[in-house]
């Protein structure tokens, strides 16, 4: 159904080349800038290549900052503890309003979505008082527990349009074969559901790993707790910023989600884009 | 046959009664959870916007803290600065996201390729990305300077983030670039949501590639524009991380919007009662929005369905 001509192809990557500049021209800044030894970063005017670069600075940031890799640890088990936490949370309640009707249905759901209302900057000071009176401050749970809550509104709707998708004739023939509720939860719909489980579940871990910051600025001030995104600002110092190796770092430190992206984007993706919005 | 009927039907009430038991048990959890972290703080919130609360106490203070912020004579500039960076950032993000939809969904080579390669801003943490920002809107040393200057556009280094203007306008940029994607994936999942014979049956009928995109695409992808646009426009007004660390809301004050001003009062200055005040400012404002946004949405959709 009419083949692009020579002239719209070329218009077509030349607009994507633009895009795709826009989207990428921060990391390939980032790297480059990793790769400038620190007394060339500050030479003008400026060049794009030069002879002295090289990976010294990957080697440096673990002495600059010795907790590099708790850090980079820290995030990635925050953002895990954070998706286990929402999910446990959303999985039933996704549940109930893929599959029932029943009074305050909508009421309650949309009072769910108008949570998204809420960022977590509005509501600092009762969460701090509240998380300081639980024990909570300065721990990893300061992080994961508000993180969890804000990713939970999104994940029951995302969910919900997945589940409405599978058939409900399954669990109807397992209801009159006399199957208990929970059976049938754990038994019929969790499995048919999985794909669409890792859709939300790789999207609330990419939340979670996103998020990363403003909760942990201000409720925890223990180091070896510190997500990487907080601690990666021991490179500016007081005095001077060292900028090849905050670079460095950070490179470094989105690798581990990149690669979690890379294995799993053909399902969130796709799933993102077959699934969730028809429902 | 008649106490098999009564049977099922009193074993038909036993399911009710248990299935409303049952969806209530699932959505307990969640719904307490959303209470402990949302509900009471928010009430708590509205408590303290009534208090002088900081560090020494507090006292309840009636509409004090509310006189004071109406009479305040830099808050309405926050407001329209808040609204005016909501407004330009969604539109710039639903713009450039449809546009980069309509690429990804273009039948070209690597078009696979080019659909994973739009995620990175959405999915890599936002305050790693803006550091990234941070040094490509450095003055003397970044790219786009150094590109300027080669190019004489301009004629010295130029610090993005140190004028009034060029600051508020920079982190515009870098607000976009991380809401983008996921708009465009949005957008994309849309497109391809729509039936291939509509298309078709305008092509055979000899419609141009526009007369499709503007006849067929845009109606069917209406919904999803209309959803994302909200939700971009709610993230977009919270939007914390990418102005606190490039600028902190300055150059004097050019970049603060409501929400970094909320977060100052309350956190950095520790004046915790007009902070919630302040807080509470933000939540009125959205809500305020997102109902005016609904109740015109409805109203265009029944002038539509009426026609």
């Amino acid at each position: 159904m009419g083949k692009y001509t020579l002239l719209q192809k070329t218009g077509l990557y030349l607009a994507m080349t633009v895009f795709m500049t826009f989207i990428l021209l921060p990391f390939l800044e980032m790297f480059m800038a990793s790769l400038r030894p620190l007394e060339h970063l500050f030479r003008s005017p400026y060049q794009f290549w030069s002879n002295d670069m090289s990976f010294q600075a990957y080697f440096d940031i673990w002495n600059t900052v010795p907790m590099l890799a708790r850090y980079i640890f820290n995030s990635v088990f925050l953002a895990s503890v954070t998706t286990a936490l929402c999910l446990s949370f959303v999985i039933p309640a996704a549940y109930a309003y893929a599959r029932f009707h029943f009074k305050g249905k909508s009421v309650t759901l949309g009072l769910f979505l108008a949570v998204n209302m809420f960022a977590g900057a509005v509501l600092l000071i009762p969460l701090y008082k509240l998380l300081r009176s639980m024990g909570l401050l300065n721990t990893y749970a300061a992080m994961f527990v508000p993180g969890a809550a804000f990713l939970v509104p999104t994940g029951i709707w995302l969910l919900k349009s997945y589940l409405e998708k599978i058939p409900i004739e399954l669990e109807e023939s397992a209801w009159i074969d006399g199957a208990s509720r929970i059976y049938i939860l754990r038994k019929v719909v969790i499995p048919l559901a999985v794909p669409g489980l890792i859709v939300v579940g790789v999207a609330t871990f990419i939340g979670a790993y996103a998020q990363q910051f403003l909760f942990a600025i201000t409720f925890n001030q223990k180091r070896e707790f510190m997500p990487l995104p907080a601690g990666i600002f021991e490179f500016v110092g007081y005095q001077s910023v060292i900028w090849n190796q905050l670079m460095a770092a950070s490179i470094v430190g989105i690798i581990p989600v990149l690669l979690i992206f890379l294995f799993l984007q053909r399902y969130l993706v796709e799933g993102l884009t077959k699934g969730a919005l028809k429902g | 046959m008649i106490s098999k009927n009564s049977n099922s039907s009193s074993k038909w009430r036993e399911i009710l009664r248990s299935r409303t038991l049952f969806v209530w048990l699932l959505i307990t959890p969640a719904a307490l959870f959303m209470f402990l972290i949302v509900g009471w703080p928010l009430l708590e919130t509205i408590r303290l916007s009534f208090t002088n609360a900081g560090l020494g106490g507090e006292q309840y203070i009636g509409w004090e803290n509310y006189e004071k912020l109406l009479n305040n004579r830099k808050y309405p500039a926050i407001v329209g600065r808040t609204f005016y960076w909501m407004f330009l950032s969604v539109l710039l993000k639903m713009v450039i996201g449809t546009a980069g939809a309509l690429l990804l969904n273009a039948k070209i080579r690597g078009k696979a390729t080019f659909r994973v390669m739009v995620m990175p801003p959405w999915i890599v943490p936002m305050a790693i990305g803006c550091i990234g920002w941070l040094w490509l809107y450095n003055g003397h040393f970044g790219i786009l300077a150094g590109v300027l200057m080669r190019l004489g556009i301009i004629d010295g280094p130029f610090e993005f983030l140190a004028y009034k203007s060029s600051a508020f306008y920079s982190a515009v940029v870098t607000d976009v670039w991380i809401g983008t994607p996921m708009i465009a994936i949005f957008i994309l999942a849309a497109m391809q949501s729509v039936p291939d014979d509509l298309y078709e049956a305008a092509y055979v009928d000899g419609a141009s590639r526009w007369y499709r995109f503007r006849r067929i695409t845009i109606p069917q992808i209406m919904p999803v524009i209309v959803t994302m646009s909200l939700l971009s426009a709610i993230w977009t007004f919270n939007s914390f991380e990418v102005i606190w660390i490039l600028t902190e809301g300055g150059p004097r004050g050019a970049t603060t919007t409501m929400i970094i001003d909320t977060y100052k009062m309350a956190i950095a200055n520790y004046k915790f009662g007009y902070g919630a005040t302040r807080a509470l400012m933000v939540v009125l404002s959205l809500a305020v929005f997102s109902l005016l946004y609904l109740i015109l949405l409805n109203k265009v959709n029944e002038r539509y369905k009426t026609k």
